[in-house]
């Protein structure tokens, strides 16, 4: 299995309105893959789609070589995924929400404690341990949150803006993060509206209106627009879909 | 399986770590008892009462006594005429007229009968009739006395059917019907509907809101996404909130007992097994509604409007043999009915296993049919 994700034609419908339509995209193993779009434009319901939150109206994908179709449950087991909203829970510690995943995932009990303490000490919340997350800032949250989504070692995980409200110094921090995890083999298909952050991805899709309006590398993408920048490409592809929903 | 551990340390510990659930739990049952066992009942205290005494003589100021000395009626007026009783009534300063015909002694010595007329305001037909059966019921007992004392064969109190009714003023037809006396009674036979209705409410609440709570914190997606399923998850859901409603009927019963003095003439185990059952039927509902709702403030609202129908076609408050054919068709595929029957049949009669078989049979598929649907209604992946 070379390929991580495969999306063929994904299409999603609310009644009339298409929000992801016909989209194709591929994403090697290991790789880093941005997944960036305005808001509005469809990226949630595509990744929603990839990880059996919601049922695709047409087209097919495999995600880590499973069908989300019909082997939705493998698919399941194999990936990791963060939200955009916090999904931790606030009124448990660290270490309780540490333990509810891994046993959710089916670690042993000393699979749990060794991760988790390994993964503490990496984030320097070791501290933390019997502290209600809700306590907990929102940048440490967040990574404690990539971490927690990582503890069972994913083939592929999706990260739905995860530096959203997040420092300067967290998001790099975030990013030393995601590239560990790309360094081990996992697959990271991430969404983002910081395009700084788009350049740090091996390779990227710009999502407008729901369709893929254009992919590549970064360095390839800058290339073929003849623009400087992701940001001056992402505003050129953007703006017209924002004109004409206006 | 081992899933399913860990997902019930959660839920117990974020139940507990809750402050307001524990107080809830306690608070709750005392005080929907105490509150609803004295205010929802059809019991008349002290009704206030316009006497006409026409008569002015020792018989006829006796039944006047007799009412008041009862503690139901208070003799907050007095007149000469039933026209200014009439007019009373009208302002509702009272709820009853007694009105006693001059010549109402010299009829009970010399014929043996006397009457005298009641009149009432029947705007609230219930309360109405609940004042003019223990106005009569009093009244007999008064005639009964005379007739030991004095003249045999007296009959007072009876408002003659042919006699015309007053002048605007909807008068009560007088019905015989079955006594039912003393107010300990109607109280011991609320408490139980109480109970039941506080385990409802208690049941489909909590597991609506405790599901939708986590949509909207985005954790349910979160739950939804990894391989939990379907059953565990909602085995996880609702095993402690079935505990905790067993733990809320275990309050309530003692504050049944020990409060209201409640006669627990039949066996706990049995009450116990029909809640059992019948919380499965109960949070099968709060879990339809958790799947239909998105907000805590929609499954509310979609809860309280269920439950509304759900409680008022179970016969608590109104008898179901008083409802339309196709209300009692409803009623009696209605679980809450059958458990309501079950604990007064038990708690008040002593029913036994036989006896309330077939209330277990029907809870236990309606607990299935309920379950059933609506984990149907559940799916980790939206359509």
């Amino acid at each position: 299995m070379s390929r991580a994700i495969e999306v063929q034609d994904l299409t999603r419908r609310f009644g009339a309105f298409t929000a992801v339509d016909a989209i194709t995209v591929d994403v090697e193993a290991g790789e880093v893959f941005g997944f960036l779009g305005a808001n509005g434009a469809g990226k949630t319901t595509a990744i929603k789609m990839l990880i059996g939150l919601l049922a695709p109206t047409s087209g097919t994908a495999r995600v880590a070589g499973f069908d989300i179709l019909t082997q939705s449950e493998e698919v399941r087991r194999s990936i990791g995924y963060m939200s955009q909203r916090f999904s931790l829970y606030d009124d448990l510690t660290v270490r309780e929400n540490i333990t509810l995943y891994g046993g959710i995932y089916g670690l042993t009990d000393a699979e749990i404690r060794e991760r988790g303490d390994g993964m503490l000490e990496t984030l320097q919340l070791a501290d933390t341990r019997k502290a209600l997350v809700g306590t907990l800032p929102l940048g440490w949250k967040q990574k404690l949150a990539f971490s927690v989504a990582m503890l069972h070692r994913p083939k592929v995980v999706f990260l739905d803006e995860p530096t959203g409200g997040v420092d300067p110094v967290t998001r790099r921090q975030f990013w030393e993060m995601i590239y560990a995890a790309a360094a081990r083999g996992t697959t990271v298909f991430v969404t983002t509206h910081y395009m700084d952050e788009a350049e740090y991805c091996d390779r990227l899709s710009i999502m407008v209106d729901g369709r893929i309006a254009a992919m590549g590398s970064p360095a390839a993408l800058k290339r073929e627009f003849g623009a400087p920048s992701i940001d001056e490409i992402f505003v050129r592809l953007a703006r017209p879909a924002a004109a004409g929903a206006a | 399986m081992r899933a399913l551990r860990f997902l019930l340390r959660k839920e117990f510990l974020q139940l507990f770590r809750d402050p307001a659930i524990v107080r809830l739990l306690v608070m709750i049952p005392i005080v929907q008892l105490i509150v609803l066992a004295n205010a929802a009942t059809f019991e008349v205290k002290r009704a206030r009462m316009h006497v006409v005494d026409l008569d002015r003589s020792t018989m006829s100021r006796g039944a006047v006594d007799r009412l008041v000395a009862s503690g139901r009626f208070v003799a907050s007026e007095a007149s000469g005429s039933t026209a200014q009783g009439d007019d009373a009534l009208m302002r509702r300063t009272v709820e009853l007229v007694l009105a006693i015909p001059a010549g109402f002694e010299r009829d009970l010595v010399r014929d043996r009968r006397g009457e005298v007329q009641l009149l009432m305001n029947a705007e609230d037909g219930a309360a109405a009739g609940v004042t003019q059966a223990y106005a009569r019921q009093i009244l007999a007992a008064y005639a009964a006395e005379l007739q030991v004392r004095l003249v045999p064969a007296v009959a007072v109190g009876r408002a003659r059917p042919e006699a015309p009714p007053a002048r605007g003023v909807p008068r009560v037809e007088v019905r015989s019907r079955g006594w039912y006396n003393a107010e300990l009674d109607y109280r011991h036979y609320m408490v139980p509907g109480i109970l039941v209705q506080l385990l409802t409410i208690v049941g489909t609440l909590l597991t609506a809101l405790n599901i939708v709570r986590e949509k909207e914190a985005g954790t349910l997606d979160q739950l939804n996404v990894t391989p939990v399923s379907r059953g565990v998850f909602i085995t996880a859901k609702l095993l402690p909130l079935w505990l905790i409603a067993m733990v809320v009927l275990s309050i309530g019963l003692t504050v049944a007992r020990f409060v209201f003095g409640v006669p627990m003439e039949g066996s706990l185990v049995l009450v116990c097994a029909g809640a059992a059952l019948y919380l499965v039927a109960a949070l099968g509902i709060g879990l339809w509604v958790s799947t239909v709702t998105e907000t805590q403030q929609q499954a509310m609202f979609v809860n309280f409007s269920i439950l509304m129908v759900y409680l008022l076609m179970s016969g608590l408050f109104t008898p179901v043999s008083a409802m339309p054919h196709w209300a009692q068709v409803v009623a009696n595929v209605n679980p809450m009915r059958h458990f309501i029957t079950l604990m007064r049949a038990v708690l008040l009669k002593g029913a036994g296993l036989p006896d309330v078989a077939p209330q277990l049979v029907v809870l236990a598929v309606s607990g299935v049919v309920v379950l059933a649907v609506a984990m149907r209604q559940y799916h980790k992946r939206a359509d």
